[in-house]
């Protein structure tokens, strides 16, 4: 928790109500994000009990397990969001762009957008992940076969929240995540994941505060909880008599039809707050102007969605249970990549984020005061066009002298420490401009900050940081276990045979 | 009656104390440092009931298809005398699988003092086959009160030693658990082998009879089938044990707690509610997941930087209340004695977001 946030959670106590942390939107929004609110039955493993889904606030579909202890009707479940969840993401796979790869070499393609999903909370992302694990390995034939759209589904699904590991991705989100990114509130962060509290301090109702609307969304009975796991007094006394009814009812099908319809009724009541809160984060999420890389990581998803697609359409296995040595190597790889630049592209995104590294001494800002735009460095083999500018700055400046600085206002182009001198409560630094100036001797005029313009300097950069080199999997180092042994099955999961309840 | 048992009795009033069980002495190893959970801890005060009486009731309850599920599950495991947790075990811990074992049960519906004897008697007995011992119930001392608890299984004479087994109905898939879930389970279970130690060391025997490494058995995947795995609970087991010790020292904690102090929920609400400040709580939102008071302590919390959660409080200078930050980040206030450095991030931090929130400076 950095000091800047820290400090808007203690004005949000004072305010009574959420404080901005972020000045822009850090992540995408699709036109239609496929809302998906699930719930799951309590005490079993990642069982499915009913879910809310839809892209757009008025075409909520309810599915329902009315027996969630009984695979068949679990499958049926998976079956059933299947038929909406891949319809969805085959309207993204009409037109794709061609980009340039290998520097204007060659070009591939990809689709022009992407799907989304939108969950109430990581809990809501990890539920899904068990349920693509659960459903992507089974088979469509032999003992008790599912419906071919099972395990596709199970694949989609775990693309969603392997993507959602990916820092920067907005494949698959959580409402909490992405409210608590751009908000601060006057509660912690374990109250921060319960989505009608959070909600509840960025947009209280008329007549509270956002204090008393968080306090007010703690009582389950008045706003249940926003899953996966549901309220125990819900299951206790609403839930269990009418999942019973529905075992009673057995062959009548006058009485099963009552009785699915009442659990639908309970069901559908558990889930309607919550699938509202979810729309009410989605408008106050898209009233933020997006930052100015948000588009460029999107790419980034449209990338991963569109090479997965093909993977499949390409006869691919689905994800194996665990990574190999190598797999895993270059997925941490990858995700630390990703980490450090969104925590760059943010703070180059938002001013209020950068303060916080301008708090930390990472970056400051000060007004150029002297500026010399012609400057040649001719002391090497040829003549290198190396300007020099002189910031002032009231901040504190921790760089030492030979460190290389960036600008979010021209990113391309480095900043040399050559002096760092205290004056009168300041300090002056004085900066070697490379790179981001053409290629002639002179520079472009706009390129050079002039003197009275006030920067931005900061060590971090949002240059393009190369892959690292990994061995191939069948030369997985002895140290790391040696090769793969090949011929392991990752369908045996061993449960199609399984008794369930 | 000492004179520390009568003033226990006389701050949780009428009622006889409220009974340990494992869960409860695990809870006690969260939040040490809190003297009015230890207070009333130690005296077995009522505290569900103390919440609700003061208008801020605890939200634990557990859900009925989580509980039958628990129950399935562990009388599908111990099902034929107990054939296939004898085989998981033994596979887990890397000893050959016997060819039998005795099974005893030593549960049952008759009074404490007889179970006890006979669990005693059955755990302390020599044999030279492998023994399973289904609900031994085993005894601890809290706060000077014997608690009775009843572990799942101890398994005897596998691999030379006992082992506590535990059997718990959330699923390990792919070899990974809900890590929240792992971590209770381990404190309970190192609740019942401080217990099992005690028992045996009491006979003579040396602690190290009973293994520092639990059983787990759990469902796989997404089955039915029991999958068993190690847990090493030797942290768990320090951390308890510190935390009785303190809890023995009750007399040491009372001192500092006013005369007329009481816990008694037939009392006056607003009374209750007076006499619970006068002894401190160290309230944190971890608290909301483990005890019943938890919601009185955190509306007596607010505006205090610590019912933000740690991390907040050490990000603001470890400034104890919100009135405090703003006033020292607006410059309001003159820092005390050794909160200059805070006072200068608190003013820092300020303005820059008063900066960028004015949208200076890109």
């Amino acid at each position: 928790m950095s000091t800047l946030r820290a400090l808007a959670r203690a004005q949000a106590v004072a305010a009574g109500a959420a404080q901005r942390v972020a000045t822009v939107r850090h992540l995408h929004l699709a036109e239609r994000p496929l809302v998906l609110v699930p719930l799951a039955m309590a005490g079993e493993a990642n069982a499915p009990l009913a879910a809310l889904v839809g892209a757009a606030p008025d075409e909520a579909r309810l599915l329902i397990v009315p027996q969630p202890r009984n695979r068949d009707q679990r499958f049926r479940f998976a079956a059933e969001l299947a038929a909406i969840v891949l319809p969805y993401l085959d309207s993204f796979r009409g037109v794709s762009e061609a980009v340039p790869v290998d520097r204007g070499r060659d070009v591939r393609y990809r689709y022009l957008d992407a799907p989304q999903l939108l969950v109430p909370s990581p809990a809501g992302v990890g539920f899904l992940r068990l349920f693509g694990r659960s459903t992507r390995f089974r088979r469509t034939d032999g003992e008790y076969p599912v419906h071919p759209d099972v395990p596709l589904l199970g694949r989609w699904l775990t693309f969603f929240t392997e993507r959602a590991e990916h820092p920067g991705s907005s494949a698959l989100l959580a409402m909490t995540d992405a409210l608590t990114l751009h908000w601060a509130t006057g509660q912690s962060t374990v109250e921060d994941l319960h989505l009608p509290a959070l909600l509840g301090w960025i947009d209280p109702p008329a007549g509270l505060t956002g204090a008393q609307a968080a306090v007010r969304a703690e009582d389950p009975s008045a706003c249940p909880p926003a899953g996966p796991a549901t309220d125990p007094d819900f299951d206790n006394r609403v839930l269990a008599p009418a999942v019973a009814a529905y075992a009673e009812a057995g062959e009548d099908p006058v009485a099963a039809a009552a009785a699915y319809a009442e659990l639908e009724r309970v069901l559908r009541a558990q889930l309607a707050p919550t699938w509202e809160l979810m729309w009410r984060g989605v408008g106050l999420l898209r009233a933020l102007t997006p930052g100015a890389r948000v588009a460029g990581r999107w790419d980034g998803d449209k990338d991963a969605f569109t090479a997965h697609a093909e993977h499949v359409d390409s006869g691919g296995a689905p994800q194996p249970r665990r990574d190999g040595a190598v797999a895993a190597a270059v997925r941490l790889h990858r995700l630390e990549r990703a980490l450090t630049s969104y925590a760059v592209q943010r703070a180059y995104d938002d001013a209020l984020v950068m303060a916080e590294h301008r708090l930390t001494g990472e970056a400051f800002v000060g007004d150029v005061t002297l500026a010399d735009a012609k400057r040649v460095d001719d002391s090497g083999r040829r003549p290198v066009l190396r300007p020099r500018i002189q910031v002032v700055t009231a901040e504190p400046v921790l760089v030492p002298v030979g460190a290389t600085l960036y600008s979010p206002a021209r990113p391309a182009q480095k900043a040399k420490v050559v002096f760092v001198t205290p004056a009168d409560g300041k300090t002056e630094v004085v900066l070697e401009l490379s790179g981001g100036m053409g290629r002639g001797l002179t520079a472009p005029p706009g390129t050079v900050p002039e003197v009275g313009e006030r920067l931005c300097l900061t060590t971090l950069s949002d240059a393009f940081m190369p892959a690292g080199a990994f061995p191939a999997p069948e030369e997985t180092p002895w140290t790391h276990g040696g090769p793969p042994v090949s011929g392991t099955d990752p369908a045996t999961d061993g449960d199609a045979a399984e008794e369930w309840a | 009656m000492t004179s520390t048992a009568q003033r226990l009795a006389a701050i949780r009033g009428d009622a006889p104390p409220k009974r340990h069980n494992a869960r409860t002495i695990a809870a006690l190893t969260g939040n040490p440092g809190c003297a009015r959970r230890a207070v009333l801890d130690g005296a077995g005060a009522d505290k569900p009931k103390l919440a609700e009486r003061i208008g801020f009731p605890a939200r634990f309850g557990q859900s009925r298809f989580a509980i039958t599920r628990g129950n399935a599950f562990e009388a599908q495991v111990k099902a034929d005398g107990g054939v296939e947790l004898l085989r998981l075990v033994a596979q887990r811990l890397g000893v050959p699988v016997p060819e039998r074992a005795s099974w005893t049960d030593l549960g049952g519906a008759d009074d404490l003092p007889d179970r006890h004897e006979r669990s005693r008697r059955a755990l302390t007995a020599v044999g030279p086959d492998p023994a399973l011992f289904d609900h031994p119930l085993l005894g601890l001392d809290v706060a000077g009160q014997r608690v009775s608890l009843e572990p799942d299984l101890v398994a005897a004479r596998l691999g030379g030693r006992f082992h506590v087994v535990e059997i718990k109905s959330f699923p390990v898939v792919d070899g990974q658990a809900d890590p929240a879930k792992v971590s209770a389970a381990a404190v309970q279970s190192a609740v019942y082998v401080l217990a099992l130690r005690e028992l045996l060391v009491a006979e003579g025997y040396d602690e190290e009879l009973v293994s520092h490494d639990v059983v787990l058995v759990c469902p796989r995947d997404f089955t039915n089938r029991p999958v068993a795995s190690l847990l090493d609970v030797r942290k768990q087991l320090l951390v308890l044990r510190r935390q009785l010790d303190r809890m023995a020292r009750l007399d040491d904690l009372l001192a500092g707690v006013p005369a007329g102090f009481t816990a008694d929920p037939s009392a006056e609400p607003a009374a209750l509610a007076a006499a619970l400040r006068t002894v401190e709580a160290r309230y944190a939102p971890e608290c909301l997941a483990s005890c019943e008071l938890a919601y009185f302590c955190r509306d007596e919390a607010r505006g205090h930087t610590g019912a933000l959660g740690r991390p907040v409080r050490e990000a603001l200078g470890g400034v104890g209340t919100v009135a405090d930050v703003l006033a020292l980040a607006a410059g309001e206030r003159a820092p005390d004695p050794g909160q200059e450095e805070a006072a200068a991030l608190l003013r820092a931090a300020a303005r820059l977001r008063a900066d960028a929130l004015a949208g200076d400076p890109a």
